[in-house]
């Protein structure tokens, strides 16, 4: 990472360390306390959720924060907030710090609209004069005039969570900690959340923002860190913790989605068939895919051989060696290369299925998920599954 | 980060008074939420306890006839009492009811505990108020002490609140502690001079009358009832005249709770945002 050395740093989080008490039991009641103490059982063990964490977030930046569910971010970002106190280590932060959990902490359903402004108002640690301030602009952005000296409880969900954000983007803070809670809610509602991030970005503010999601961190931070089972695994531009976090998911997935024979299923026809990858798990989009499959027969039938690759569940490409008229020369050797240019697929985590079929296309067996290929990079265009070349004309008649 | 509970400047501070303002306020309005009599709950509720032990005690048993004024000399023992019973169990339940609260934004966990006892102090207020109509009907004569009565509801104050403090981290902990206190609560209501006059203890077993009498709620209601009521009262001070060692041990019951409640608090108050 090269840091410019005469950015302010906003926060600085110095070999931050933390674990948790877990009660085998539930430990909240005296007599368990005494039969624990009775039988000589500890009745607790520790889990050390982070692991020396240090990193630094300078003024201006668009820190992101990725990792899956369990990793430790959620913890992270609670000793951020100084909801947890750490076990040991340092975090050190320059100004004020507006931590987004959730939204709409504090909300009551018992009180009226505006009588929740306040209250959440007060707990963001602002004053009644300071949300009267801001409290028409709040309702305005909320859309919810009519609503505001009726009780919360009788808000759907979707206008309270409305209500909260409104509150939230008036919140003025040093530093913004934002939850990907934040971009739950219909399209609509998200919409509203990216263009707020755009905003926070063009006017330099400090956020810190934990996700699940690759393609906000690409278009919004400037720096990022993976963490893994506490520890920091990668630290550097959104587009390599990004592609390193889709690398790993779909490692994992391959490892939980029950292995390769777990996915497979065959017909009495084919003995076996089996996937071997020849290229590398990362890739970019001037390279290569290149795999073999290999098949045993029971019987003697005409194969066809096929794949599928799908991103997000959906198929990009699908091909087969009928198609292709390779039918008849691979029945003798029973086993085939393929190589795939992915110049015109997006960057993102691809699966690979493959399948075997009767010469009527009839299917004889298959292989769910039986590789992954992750693509690096945001170079070139935004999302869609693929890259097209279409042409630009800016001399058209009229 | 400095451990910053308890500092005066602390308490004071403009974004903390704030947010006490606020909860203080939406607790209130929350309490008697509809219901068709409101607040006057906080006013017909003592009332009526008042009416029925006054009959019980008073009429059918005759307890405390040689008290000027007992009918008034006993509503302000329900009251101070009730004061203290309702501000130490908002306290108890006050982090364990806002967890949700507590797990996802960090401000001073002491603000929610003060702000149980403070609205439990404006019920002592309105109370008061009523003590001092039912006063002018008794033809209670103000006594000149009358404005001292402050000193004693201030020192059960802060013992209610310390006694909050403690009870609702030790609530985080054991969910036991709420079943205890009831117990505690209801021993202590016969074990304190309310509905008899401690001179009926002392007649029978001094020892027990002088025991109960170290009790600072007791030593507090007594001293109220002296202050504002009548000067039959027997305080204290005046059960221990000439033992000093003796006097102090109400106070120095307080001084120790107040100490070992704000240490208990704060040092389990950095860790209950994962215990709740």
């Amino acid at each position: 990472m090269n840091v410019k050395e005469n950015t302010p740093v906003a926060l600085k989080v110095e070999h931050l360390h933390k674990s948790f008490i877990l009660p085998h039991e539930r430990h909240t009641g005296i007599k368990q306390y005494l039969i624990n103490i009775f039988k000589k059982k500890k009745g607790y063990e520790h889990q050390r959720v982070l692991k020396d964490v240090s990193f630094n977030v300078s003024q201006g930046d668009f820190f992101g924060i990725v990792g899956r569910n369990g990793s430790g971010k959620s913890t992270l970002l609670k000793l951020l907030a100084g909801i947890y106190t750490p076990g040991s280590g340092n975090i050190e932060v320059n100004g004020t710090l507006v931590p987004f959990i959730e939204l709409g902490v504090g909300f009551n359903p018992e009180l009226t609209g505006r009588e929740n402004i306040f209250l959440n108002g007060a707990l963001l640690g602002f004053s009644r004069k300071e949300m009267q301030q801001k409290y028409d602009s709040i309702v305005e952005f909320s859309e919810l005039e009519r609503f505001m000296d009726q009780k919360l409880k009788n808000y759907s969900s979707g206008m309270q969570v409305r209500l909260a954000f409104s509150i939230a983007i008036r919140a003025k803070g040093d530093i913004l900690l934002l939850d990907e809670v934040l971009a739950v809610g219909d399209a609509a509602f998200q919409q509203k959340c990216f263009d707020y991030f755009e905003q926070l970005k063009k006017d330099k503010k400090t956020v810190i923002l934990v996700t699940h999601d690759m393609s906000a961190v690409k278009r919004f931070c400037n720096k990022a860190i993976l963490i893994e089972n506490g520890e920091i695994k990668r630290s550097g531009t959104p587009e390599d913790v990004a592609d390193q976090y889709l690398l790993d998911n779909v490692d994992t997935s391959h490892a939980s989605g029950q292995t390769k024979q777990g996915n497979k299923k065959l017909e009495s026809t084919v003995k076996d068939i089996t996937f071997n990858m020849k290229s590398a798990k990362r890739l970019k989009n001037t390279d290569t895919l290149d795999f073999t499959i290999a098949y045993q027969l029971n019987n003697d039938i005409k194969p066809v051989l096929g794949y599928s690759i799908s991103k997000n569940g959906m198929s990009v490409v699908e091909m087969n060696t009928k198609d292709s008229k390779l039918s008849s020369d691979i029945q003798v050797k029973h086993k085939v290369a393929h190589t795939l240019k992915l110049h015109s697929l997006n960057p993102g985590a691809y699966k690979i299925d493959i399948a075997i079929f009767n010469d009527d296309m009839s299917l004889q067996g298959h292989v769910l998920s039986a590789g992954q290929f992750v693509i690096e990079g945001n170079d070139r265009t935004r999302g869609g599954f693929i890259y097209a070349d279409g042409v630009w004309d800016p001399n058209v008649n009229q | 980060m400095k451990p910053s509970l308890m500092k005066i400047s602390n308490i004071i501070s403009r974004k903390n008074r704030i947010l006490l303002r606020e909860l203080v306020v939406t607790e209130f309005k929350l309490r008697y939420q509809d219901s068709v009599l409101g607040f006057l709950w906080s006013l017909l509720k003592p009332l009526l306890m008042f009416a029925i032990l006054y009959f019980v005690f008073g009429q059918l048993l005759r307890i405390g006839s040689d008290i000027e004024h007992y009918a008034v000399y006993l509503l302000l023992g329900i009251v101070l009492w009730n004061f203290f019973v309702e501000a130490t169990s908002q306290g108890l339940s006050a982090i364990v009811a806002r967890g949700d609260l507590i797990r996802k934004i960090n401000f001073p966990k002491y603000i929610i505990v003060v702000s149980g006892t403070i609205s439990a102090l404006i019920n002592l207020g309105i109370n008061l108020v009523v003590i001092g109509v039912f006063m002018a009907i008794n033809g209670v004569d103000l006594l000149a002490t009358a404005p001292l009565v402050i000193l004693p509801i201030l020192l059960l104050y802060v013992l209610s609140l310390a006694i909050a403090f403690f009870l609702s981290a030790a609530n985080v902990k054991y969910r036991d502690v709420g079943h205890i206190w009831d117990i505690v609560i209801q021993a202590a209501f016969y074990a304190t001079p309310i509905l008899y006059p401690i001179s009926m203890v002392l007649e029978r077993s001094a020892t027990i009358g002088h025991i109960l009498m170290l009790s600072p709620v007791a030593q507090a209601i007594q001293d109220a009832r002296y202050l504002l009521i009548t000067h039959q009262t027997v305080t204290s001070s005046q059960l221990f005249s000439g033992r000093w060692y003796m006097w102090i041990i109400p106070y120095v019951i307080t001084a120790v709770i107040v100490v070992a409640a704000s240490i208990y608090f704060r040092k389990s108050s950095k860790y209950f945002a994962e215990n709740v």
